[in-house]
């Protein structure tokens, strides 16, 4: 990887971080007002795993927070500078498709990562944490943003217009990460939704993510490592194809 | 040695829109090169492939002999292109602009470069200027700064002088006439023809995707006629003389090779009962070749 490369990098991380309020500060609060919420109506009468509640969904917000933000760091920038045709600027230099994409993901992992970490520092002290394996919650924080980074990439390269990518959002990210166990333990749904769970990649991101704080969790680490380690595998080919064919960015 | 530009038998459609027809064009190292032709021409989609912006569908590129897809890192480090387009980064200053530019193409400390641009654009009060804040003109002269950050020996300049003020324009082409001399091979694209006719030593034409004339810009300006007449008439023109003609505004412009041939044509506009207000002999420019250029083709293509 070259200089090229580390220079898009850092751009992209500059990007996010000169608006911060919006890019970091908005989302965290979001997380918080989640908690506050979830946490008031439900504490006392659930208990997940033997977990408090309020423990419990702190782990799936801080998830939640990861993905969702690392999503909208690679689709947002892609979909801004083709609208406003300063994509030119990364087109023209000899940058490969391979740092493109790389440099794109890993700007959304540390946006997602930097907001993970905002809201695990702004809840934390509503409710006792463990970190019982920590490096499962380092793991799939990294593969679950570097997924949710390749899937930003994917739909603000085919989105032509910001409401084709607020579909992409609205009708497929937001569903797969609210219906994914961030606010209740999938055992607690009834059997059909439980088989349907575990059919979203997203469950298994949220619930391995959870284990390393508990020690517990509805899937195997193991099995979800194994999800979530092919579909990482699976996009980032697929993404890598599109920019290789120079889909709808160079005509 | 390679030429500057090879571009062998390039087509390029966009759904049933040919926006390239078989163009082969060269330029030499070290040319100052002019791409004319009228709006929607092909121009800036020749320029796009060229840069790897745009894939032809057939024939090949090369920039000092490396191929734009097969070798576009070779390529593109040796091109620096100015968009048609004014676009710009809202996040980043004029300064943050060019050293990101400068880290795509792989150069880590070019502050004493940058500063050099900055100085011969007229950009230096604005360098921590956020793009956001500066005049049409000046994101203009920031776009011709990212072009040239990595020292490009091909430079690509689509339009660069549109809807940019006199001083501007006077700036740009002294230092690009003083990069043109230390050995960097312009190409230019403009609808400005005098400032092509002042600055480019060949010139091509290009109409609905075709070259339709290539030569140096002497050659080109002889070529229908070594002189003319130009005059401004009440409207009408003897339609024999009209033929030859190019007409702009309410001057015509008569072509000629030899002066015992104005008498006759002042007298046969006498004899219309054609009335002249203004009057003068001088040679042909390029506006006048390039209106007649692209008349002669549609004829062709009517024919
Ligand atoms: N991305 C695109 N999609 C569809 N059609 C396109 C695209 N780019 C260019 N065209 C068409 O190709 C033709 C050539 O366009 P091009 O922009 O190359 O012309 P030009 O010579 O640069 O014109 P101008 O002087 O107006 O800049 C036009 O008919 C244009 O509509
Ligand atoms: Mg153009």
């Amino acid at each position: 990887m070259g200089h090229g490369f580390s220079t898009l990098f850092y751009k992209e991380v500059l990007r996010f971080w000169k608006v911060a309020s919006q890019t970091v500060g908005a989302p965290v609060l979001t997380a918080l007002l989640y908690l506050l919420i979830f946490s008031h109506v439900l504490a006392g009468h659930v208990q997940v795993h033997g977990v408090v509640y309020t423990a419990f969904l702190i782990p799936g917000l801080v998830m939640m927070s990861v993905l969702q933000n690392a999503f909208a760091n690679s689709s947002s920038s892609l979909i801004q500078s083709k609208v406003t045709g300063n994509i030119v600027f990364v087109l023209l230099p000899p940058i490969s498709y391979l740092e493109f994409y790389l440099a794109y993901v890993l700007a959304s992992v540390v946006r997602g990562l930097v907001v993970g970490a905002g809201v695990l520092l702004a809840t934390f002290w509503f409710a006792p944490l463990d970190f019982a394996e920590p490096w499962w919650i380092v793991v799939f924080a990294l593969m679950g943003g570097a997924i949710l980074g390749s899937l930003g990439v994917i739909a603000g390269i085919w989105a032509d217009k910001f409401d084709q990518l607020a579909a992409f959002q609205n009708f497929l990210i937001m569903p797969l990460t609210f219906l994914s166990g961030v606010f209740y333990s999938v055992h607690s749904l009834p059997p059909f939704w439980q088989q349907v769970s575990h059919w979203n990649p997203v469950f298994y991101m949220i619930d391995g993510f959870r284990h390393g704080f508990f020690g517990v969790s509805d899937a195997s680490p193991w099995l979800s490592l194994a999800v979530v380690g092919s579909c990482l595998a699976v996009l980032t080919v697929f993404t890598l194809n599109l920019l290789k064919r120079g889909y709808k960015l160079r005509a | 040695m390679s030429a500057a530009i090879r571009i062998t038998q390039v087509s390029k459609c966009f759904g049933s829109v040919r926006a390239l027809d078989h163009v082969d064009l060269e330029v030499q190292r070290g040319e100052f090169f002019g791409l004319l032709g009228p709006n929607g021409a092909g121009k800036t989609t020749l320029i796009s492939a060229l840069a790897g912006l745009v894939r032809a569908d057939a024939g090949s590129l090369n920039v000092m002999g490396h191929d734009v897809q097969l070798d576009y890192r070779a390529a593109r480090r040796l091109l620096g292109v100015v968009p048609q387009e004014l676009v710009f980064d809202p996040f980043f200053t004029v300064r943050e602009s060019l050293k990101i530019q400068s880290g795509y193409f792989g150069i880590r400390d070019n502050d004493n470069w940058i500063d050099e641009i900055l100085e011969n654009l007229g950009l230096t009060s604005k360098a921590n200027a956020n793009m956001r804040m500066l005049s049409g003109g000046m994101k203009r002269r920031v776009l011709v700064a990212q072009a040239l950050v990595h020292r490009p020996p091909v430079i690509v300049l689509d339009e660069p002088t549109a809807g940019v003020d006199v001083e501007l324009r006077q700036t740009l082409w002294a230092f690009i006439r003083r990069l043109n001399e230390a050995g960097h091979t312009i190409v230019l694209t403009t609808h400005y023809l005098e400032e092509a006719e002042n600055l480019c030593n060949r010139i091509a034409m290009l109409k609905a995707g075709r070259v339709v004339a290539l030569d140096t810009t002497a050659q080109l300006l002889r070529r229908f006629s070594t002189h003319c007449l130009r005059m401004r008439t009440d409207g009408a023109m003897p339609v024999e003389l009209a033929r030859d003609a190019a007409q702009n505004g309410g001057w015509w412009s008569l072509p000629f090779d030899a002066f015992d041939q104005v008498e006759p044509m002042l007298a046969r506009i006498r004899a219309a009962g054609c009335r002249i207000d203004d009057l003068e002999i001088g040679k042909p420019d390029l506006e006048e070749v390039f209106v007649r250029v692209m008349q002669g083709q549609h004829e062709g293509q009517a024919g």
